[in-house]
């Protein structure tokens, strides 16, 4: 599918550059423009159809239909994969949690939500795709949902109603399971095309700076790293790798856009890939800022336990690739 | 006189958000006050769950996006 920009890639660089093909920055280059170009199209696509998909399923409907239906334990599931549909933005996720808990939507479902929401989006999949192949972005966001799901019915048992802010436990002692009118917008497809267009265009512009940041290092780093030069340090018998890789994931910011090129690029060079996901979940799913915004709506304590179980299942998940792939 | 309130905690899209209306309002002509909400309990009452969001006289118009100018205009008129 993507052989075209491979030629325009050699085009560019061996014929209109007139760069020796053996040379380093020859193949950094190379690798550079194939990379970029094939990734901005596949995250074009992704975000598009997500776009779609998400101006029928909006966020109101999605809350509409947790507080609605009683799912017998399907819940969990349900909103991990609403997750996935839903773009996250960490300064939402607050009014969000609100809007959940008002709606007499169980905390852990909540939960499983926010967890899934930011793990698997339309960015990180289109990269995934770009970078990696159909197949291990399948077990990606497969585990993304699974780890939502599994890691809010660990939460729900822990009952941690109690350790929300004084003012959410009034919001939710006046919960109900209510309907807010709202105003389903009744619009054809093309008439709502421009509106997902233009945000399409708009998601693009925030990350496209991270991800050809992200891919110029890592053509560097492929150019230049020898092949197999981690595989003496983090083997998949090295046991720590993966807690660490997590551990160390938690307090970093970044957009998977920044940080997936480079990951490729580590996997590339012999970090097996379950490290390297169990990463870039920490990196993606958990952060610091998104913990700072939480603390208007819970105790520090429940974000510790929120935080604590959701790294632990991405360590779980860490281990559990390792041993598939 | 309009009144219309942008509600948002305060990330980037809110005061880009925040840009739009002004410049809109300024377009159109429209008598407006602008006003930024960035109270979680203030923002909660209006029931929205994504922010950025726009009221025009208490009534909400754009959730969970930046609109653009020309949209406003027509919001406005």
């Amino acid at each position: 599918m993507f052989d075209w920009v491979q030629h325009m890639a050699d085009w560019i660089v061996y014929d209109l550059i007139q760069l020796d093909p053996q040379a380093h920055l020859a193949n950094a280059l190379n690798f550079f423009i194939y990379d970029s170009v094939k990734i901005l199209l596949l995250l074009v696509i992704v975000i598009f159809f997500m776009g779609i998909v998400n101006s029928y399923f909006p966020i109101d409907r999605v809350k509409n239909y947790l507080s609605r239906n009683k799912l017998y334990g399907l819940e969990y599931l349900m909103a991990s994969l609403f997750g996935v549909v839903t773009p996250f933005c960490s300064c939402s996720s607050v009014p969000l949690f609100i809007g959940f808990v008002r709606g007499g939507i169980p905390l852990g479902v909540t939960f499983s939500f926010l967890i899934t929401s930011p793990l698997v989006n339309e960015v990180a999949i289109g990269l995934f795709v770009g970078l990696f192949g159909l197949k291990t972005t399948v077990i990606y966001v497969v585990s993304g949902v699974l780890l939502g799901t599994i890691s809010g019915i660990i939460l729900s048992r822990l009952r941690l109603e109690r350790y929300l802010s004084p003012w959410v436990l009034e919001v939710l002692a006046n919960a109900q399971r209510d309907q807010d009118l709202f105003q389903q917008e009744k619009q054809s497809l093309a008439q709502r095309l421009p509106v997902i267009w233009s945000e399409v265009l708009e998601i693009l512009k925030g990350v496209v700076p991270y991800v050809i940041v992200g891919i110029a290092i890592g053509g560097l780093m492929h150019g230049y790293i020898p092949n197999g030069f981690f595989e003496q340090y983090m083997s998949k018998d090295n046991l720590l790798a993966v807690p660490i890789a997590a551990l160390m994931a938690v307090p970093m910011y970044s957009n998977a856009s920044g940080v997936l090129p480079i990951v490729q690029v580590l996997v590339a060079k012999g970090i097996p890939l379950g490290t390297a996901i169990a990463f870039m979940m920490g990196v993606v799913g958990l952060s610091l800022p998104e913990a700072m915004l939480l603390k208007k709506v819970m105790t520090i304590k429940l974000i510790g336990i929120f935080f604590g179980i959701v790294t632990l299942c991405i360590i779980i998940s860490g281990y559990l690739f390792n041993i598939i792939l | 006189m309009k009144k219309i309130k942008v509600l948002g905690t305060g990330c980037p899209k809110c005061i880009q958000t925040t840009q739009v209306i002004t410049d809109a309002v300024n377009q159109s002509g429209v008598e407006a006050s602008i006003e930024k909400v960035e109270d979680i309990m203030e923002i909660m009452k209006y029931n929205v769950m994504s922010t950025p969001a726009v009221v025009i006289n208490d009534e909400i118009v754009i959730k969970g996006r930046v609109p653009s100018v020309k949209e406003v205009v027509e919001l406005l008129n």
